[in-house]
């Protein structure tokens, strides 16, 4: 299994001190090698569930466990290296940090990791996505498409378990929509990568072997 | 990639408020080099100036005065006292230099002050390992020769040969009729000596109106032997008791030496090491002190005091006030990071998602913070010795202080250690801000 979620409760206060759950989920599982699309509306949690499989939020109550490593047991820092090393994300906005070229935001994500920085994978990975002519080239510079591709090698530069993809086109013109889909998921194949790919995209969804509706196994209101 | 790389690339990012606020800090670091070496440099002069000799005797009254007169060229000569007093004193075993100054008159234009000395002066270091050089001509010879400063000759464009007169008492409504010619022109020294214009003793002393009236001398000396006050000197034999002479017309009369005066006596006391020599010194100098002719200073403790409660003082509020841009630029580094906190909240939440931890993102605004701060400073250092350099010229010209831009003052060792303690201070605030920032909501702002 790359990814088990087992009783995973979270909720956010409220300003007036109320809680406001926002997940519920008795089990969730990813094999590994699996690549799953999650379907849920906006506000539904979905973003909430990606920080919480990542380490960025911790859960109320359950466990996380990835790569056979319960997360939700490890102290911060060890959260930290844990995502260096074994998550990769794709954001809806790329998050790519303005400051750095497409190579150096490719391997800013592998120093975090402790490991030794493989700027020869780095270029290959840029150079697999379309970008070898790119390499010293800022965000700035580049296209949305570019961007998320630059996005999809920086989230596998580490070799990640899972790979975390939050509405990863969204942002992406129709025509640059399908190749960011295609990197991903090839990419993922190649790596032995699990992926989950958060959408609201039916279209998106509908190019996934395994779809899972967020309401179906998240009930932030029932009680358990 | 390393934290200087990471924290580079975010300067790089905010490249000109970054440069401002590398630049303030720069200018003040600038401010302080210049006002440190050029201070260095001028205590450095003035106290090199002053130890080439070991006392300096002159006419009761203020140490300073004898000091800055006899060494530095500046202020009005005290008094004068007795030429017998100068040949007692090179007679005495414990001196082995004794140089007689006399002082009071001036160049044509009232710039540059006239020196009665005798030719051994230019035999002696003027400081320690330093010995008189000559660009041109040669050293003092004949009574109406003048060897003249770097800067004197500079100024009025002497070459050897030049005749020149000179203004009684600096008065220059009063020009002697007799003049110098120039026989050297000294290389340049970086001291006072530059702007001094050095004249035969003995021809000082042929010029009119230069000596006492020999009865005036007769009493004055008389009177110091029946108040039985000379310690130092025994009663000499001051004439044989005929009539003053008068000099016939058109003819000139050599003056004796009870006529003769000195305005100062630089000496060099004898020994075999510098201890021995200080020890002399030491001892000789209450034995004159007592008496009731002349006082004996010792250039060095005047210089060290001048230095110490005046010079020391406006260099203490100069370094204070470039301290205090520091501090200020400082500020505008905290605020300048601080308030790129608020639109950097993204970045810094995306490289928590990446793995950085928390102690990496505050390392990061740390190392920004060091890295404008020192990088300022370095700046500044380099700045300050450029604006030396620039104004070396223009203090030489001035002042006939040699700046050398490179000098380095020791206390420029203190510069980066401190803004690199500023720079910590500075970027806490900021790199706590970080540390504390809430990775998911950087990521959905």
């Amino acid at each position: 299994m790359s990814l088990v979620l087992k009783d995973v409760r979270k909720s956010y206060r409220e300003p007036d001190g109320a809680a406001l759950p926002i997940l519920n989920i008795a089990e969730f599982a990813l094999q590994s090698g699996e690549q799953a699309a999650l379907l849920g509306p906006s506000g539904g949690g979905k973003t909430t569930l990606l920080n919480v499989i990542a380490g960025i939020t911790m859960p109320d109550a359950g466990s996380v466990t990835v790569d056979g490593i319960d997360i939700t047991r490890l102290h911060e820092v060890g959260r930290d290296r844990f995502r260096a090393q074994k998550i990769g994300f794709v954001f809806q906005t790329f998050n790519l940090l303005p400051a750095f070229t497409a190579l150096e935001n490719v391997l800013l994500g592998m120093s975090f990791s402790g490991k030794a920085v493989d700027r020869r994978r780095a270029e290959e990975l840029l150079g697999k996505v379309g970008l070898s002519h790119r390499l010293h080239h800022r965000p700035a510079r580049m296209s949305v498409g570019e961007q998320q591709r630059v996005a999809v090698a920086r989230s596998l530069a580490n070799r990640p378990s899972l790979l975390l993809a939050d509405e990863p086109t969204a942002n992406v013109d129709v025509k640059n929509q399908t190749t960011v889909l295609d990197l991903i998921c090839e990419g993922c194949r190649e790596n032995q990568v699990s992926l989950l790919m958060v959408t609201h995209s039916l279209e998106v969804a509908g190019r996934f072997s395994r779809v899972d509706k967020l309401g179906d196994f998240n009930h932030p209101r029932a009680d358990r | 990639m390393n934290l200087f790389a990471i924290a580079a690339k975010s300067i790089r990012q905010r490249r000109l408020a970054s440069c401002l606020t590398a630049l303030s800090i720069s200018l003040g670091v600038a401010l302080m080099v210049a006002v440190l070496v050029i201070n260095g440099v001028v205590s450095r002069m003035f106290s090199q100036s002053a130890t080439g000799f070991h006392l300096i005797v002159g006419a009761k009254g203020s140490p300073m005065q004898l000091v800055l007169n006899t060494i530095y060229f500046l202020d009005r000569p005290i008094e004068n006292i007795p030429y017998k007093y100068y040949l007692q004193l090179k007679k005495n075993s414990a001196v082995a230099h004794a140089i007689p100054f006399a002082l009071g008159d001036t160049t044509e234009d009232g710039k540059f002050r006239i020196v009665g000395t005798i030719p051994e002066y230019f035999e002696l270091e003027y400081v320690p390992g330093k010995k008189f050089q000559l660009q041109d001509g040669k050293f003092l010879q004949g009574k109406f020769d003048a060897v003249i400063g770097a800067r004197v000759a500079r100024a009025y464009g002497w070459k050897v040969g030049r005749a020149f007169p000179i203004a009684h008492g600096g008065n220059l409504g009063d020009i002697h009729d007799e003049k110098f010619a120039v026989a050297g022109i000294l290389a340049p020294t970086g001291s006072p000596i530059d702007r001094a214009v050095f004249i035969h003793y003995d021809g000082f002393y042929e010029i009119e109106g230069h000596g006492k009236p020999l009865n005036e001398a007769q009493i004055e000396e008389r009177a110091r032997n029946a108040a039985d006050q000379q310690i130092l000197l025994p009663s000499t034999q001051l004439s044989d008791g005929k009539p003053e002479s008068k000099p016939t017309a058109g003819q000139k009369q050599p003056i004796s030496d009870e006529q003769k005066q000195v305005t100062a006596i630089l000496l060099q006391m004898a020994g075999d090491g510098p201890a021995q020599r200080e020890t002399l010194s030491f001892l000789i100098k209450p034995r004159i002190n007592k008496g009731p002719v002349a006082q004996a200073v010792d250039p060095i403790e005047q210089i060290t005091k001048l230095l110490r409660d005046v010079v020391g003082n406006i260099r203490t509020m100069l370094v204070a006030m470039t301290i205090l841009i520091i501090i200020v630029s400082g500020v505008g580094i905290f605020v300048s990071i601080y308030n790129s906190m608020s639109d950097r909240r993204r970045e810094i939440a995306i490289m928590r998602a990446l793995g950085a931890r928390r102690r990496t993102v505050f390392s990061v605004i740390i190392a920004e913070s060091v890295l404008l701060c020192t990088g300022g400073g370095v700046l500044g250092l380099l700045l300050g010795h450029l604006l030396v350099f620039v104004a070396g010229p223009i203090v030489e010209a001035r002042s006939d202080i040699l700046i050398d831009p490179w000098y380095f003052e020791p206390h420029e060792l203190y510069i980066l250690p401190a803004l690199l303690i500023l720079s910590v201070i500075v970027g806490l605030v900021p790199g706590l801000t970080a540390y504390r920032a809430d990775v998911a909501r950087g990521l959905s702002d």
